[in-house]
């Protein structure tokens, strides 16, 4: 073509195409982010079935299944706001709070505060559980849309808030599993496919992957997030309502927060005020080495999922290597900044 | 609603027009008319208030008072998505694009496509088949022939490409005006003379196109008229023909001054 308003190139056509080989690496990443975590689960794997081949039996795989299943269901939500470019803090309160209110409304004897509220059936507990963390999503959605405040501000706000309202309203009181009728720790059953012991949580956990993966691929919803996540103002502009968008994502996280609560419940098989306090900072990592980006618009799903089991993998390929719980802690770490200095990489990508 | 010069009902009409941001004044009194089919060019200078009376009618701004017409029939645009629906198209400066979603999606941002039956009704499925599609011949019918793999992130375009993205996306769903806010500002020679090129295709289709740029050459080279905003208001309205850019200069300074029956008010097309 010699019009100069349709044509490219004539005699730097063959050029066009020609990339080094990085540059296809780049590109190939760009389209893909779930395949750099991919590789690191994969290469992790191997390299802790080649210190300790008891890594790979059918008990070991349940076991990291069983610990991942608390972090993976959260950090479904986190993939949410930060797929907004924002960023939940109070998860890990909201979820203690959400399994202390289940806890302490299916007992007949507990703390003073809620002993009028207490006794219920445990259905009711529990949906009354997953309404409150719903409520306290929706608090922090309500404060960003509203205020037009930074998510990390507003989170770290409702983190203290949680967490003392947790040590305020229950006295602190850890609900063993024996008070509790059955169904509050009935996702923390098990049940044998071969020599495999599966969680009834990870079931409920990869159901919701399956779900939410779906919304945020093939509906209008998840297009959305990630339009707002990537540019507030082009999403705006093109119309859609970006507050609406933002206060939902937090809604809806609120709800996934809930759920985890009853998972942790027959997880832990008791509810603690003091169930793992780095579970915050857990899901973030996991999202973030899933190869989701913290400036929003940009990661997937199943990133996540990949993410989570590579922080129980290594927990679990390290103590099984005998190394100190202080080297998992060293990984985890690296492995953070490499994925985040590889999400800046693969941001540059050029056509 | 036809005005004293013209027979033609104008696509889109703004009758003193007033919009104040606190104590600053975008628009005193600002009047505009443009016909059907015509490139009309919106010039002046720096706080003339030629954004501030585009962004009334892609829906960007409230307008304080006066009133503003589409096809004849009076509006009030809340926001920029009751404007799309009132059939005026708006690509931003900034385009608006998302850059992480590729062509198809940023075509159809804030407008997808559900599937039919069952799965779209229930689940809500998008149907990014039909989008793709039609995304590719909406391409193709505008003659952009630069943009082959439509599931391409916009990110990975070149600027020229990407107002191309903005302009198809105005133009794919059957609007009668489209606002070009300085569509050529970022961009090369050869981009920008594909751009222009893209607004006498537009306006060949049948399509009005307001056209914002500070490029005088390039208004002369596409606009059928130029209303010249200054102070708020507008100065006079010339065509490339009756007026030199010099004057058009000129008249955006306030040096000069047109007399009313010497301007181009009516359609020239």
């Amino acid at each position: 073509m010699s019009n100069p308003s349709t044509g490219t190139a004539d005699l730097a056509e063959g050029f066009l195409e020609r990339r080094t080989p990085l540059q296809r690496v780049q590109g190939v990443l760009h389209k893909y982010p779930y395949l750099s975590p991919l590789i690191v689960l994969v290469v992790a794997i191997i390299i802790f079935y080649l210190l300790n081949d008891r890594f790979l039996l059918p008990q070991n795989i349940s076991f990291v299944t069983q610990q991942t299943v608390i972090v993976g269901t959260l950090a479904i939500a986190q993939t949410l706001v930060i797929l907004t470019a924002g960023i939940d803090l109070s998860i890990g309160a909201i979820m203690v709070f959400s399994q202390m209110l289940m806890a302490n409304m299916a007992v007949s004897a507990t703390a003073a505060n809620v002993l009028p509220i207490a006794g219920q059936s445990p259905y009711l507990a529990i949906l009354l559980g997953i309404i409150a963390a719903i409520a306290a999503g929706s608090l922090n959605g309500f404060l960003i849309v509203r205020f037009n405040l930074p998510p990390f501000i507003v989170t770290l706000g409702t983190l203290s808030i949680f967490s003392a309202l947790t040590l305020i309203l229950f006295k602190a009181r850890t609900i063993q599993g024996g008070e509790m009728p059955d169904v509050m720790r009935y996702l923390g059953q098990t049940f044998k496919i071969g020599e495999f012991q599966l969680l009834y949580g990870v079931i409920v956990m990869v159901i919701m992957y399956v779900i939410f993966g779906y919304i945020l691929k093939n509906t209008a919803w998840g297009m959305h997030i990630y339009a707002v996540g990537d540019d507030p103002n082009a999403a705006e502009l093109s119309g859609i309502s970006t507050k609406r968008v933002l206060f939902s994502v937090y809604l809806v996280s609120g709800l996934i927060i809930g759920i985890a609560g009853w998972i942790t419940i027959g997880r832990v098989g008791s509810a603690s005020p003091n169930v793992d306090p780095l579970i915050n900072l857990d899901t973030i990592t996991a999202v973030v080495i899933g190869g989701t980006s913290l400036f929003g618009g940009r990661g997937t799903l199943l990133g996540t999922l990949i993410g989570a089991f590579i922080i129980t993998v290594v927990e679990n390929g390290l103590s099984l290597a005998g190394l100190d719980q202080a080297y998992r802690v060293l990984a985890v770490g690296i492995l953070v900044i490499l994925a985040v200095a590889t999400d800046q990489w693969i941001r540059k990508v050029k056509a | 609603m036809t005005s004293d010069t013209a027979t033609v009902t104008p696509v889109l009409q703004g009758k003193s027009l007033v919009k104040t941001f606190g104590r600053v004044v975008g628009l005193d009194g600002a009047d505009i008319e443009m016909y059907p089919g015509e490139v009309l060019a919106v010039v002046g200078d720096n706080g003339a208030g030629k954004s501030t009376l585009i962004k009334c009618f892609s829906g960007a701004h409230v307008p304080d008072s006066g009133e503003m017409y589409v096809m004849g029939k009076k509006v009030s645009f809340q926001s920029t998505h009751e404007a799309r629906q009132g059939g005026v198209e708006t690509v931003f400066q900034t385009l608006a694009v998302a850059p992480a979603l590729d062509i198809a999606s940023n075509l159809y941002l804030g407008r997808e496509v559900r599937k039919p039956g069952f799965l779209g009704q229930v689940f809500r499925t998008l149907d990014k088949k039909a989008m793709r599609e039609q995304s590719a011949q909406h391409l193709k019918n505008l003659g952009i022939s630069t943009l082959q793999n439509i599931t391409q992130a916009v990110e990975t375009l070149s600027g020229g490409q990407r107002q191309a993205v903005a302009v198809a996306r105005c133009a794919a769903f059957g609007s009668k005006v489209i606002i070009l806010d300085e569509p050529t500002a970022a961009l090369g020679v050869n981009e920008s003379a594909r751009v222009l090129k893209m607004i006498q295709d537009l306006r060949d289709r049948g399509l009005s196109v307001i056209l914002i740029s500070h490029n005088m050459p390039q208004v002369f080279e596409v606009a059928d008229r130029i209303h010249v905003a200054r102070l708020g208001k507008r100065a006079a309205v010339v065509t490339p023909r009756s007026h030199s850019m010099n004057d058009v200069v000129a008249i955006m300074t306030g040096a000069m001054t047109v007399p009313e029956e010497e301007q181009a008010l009516g359609p020239v097309r």
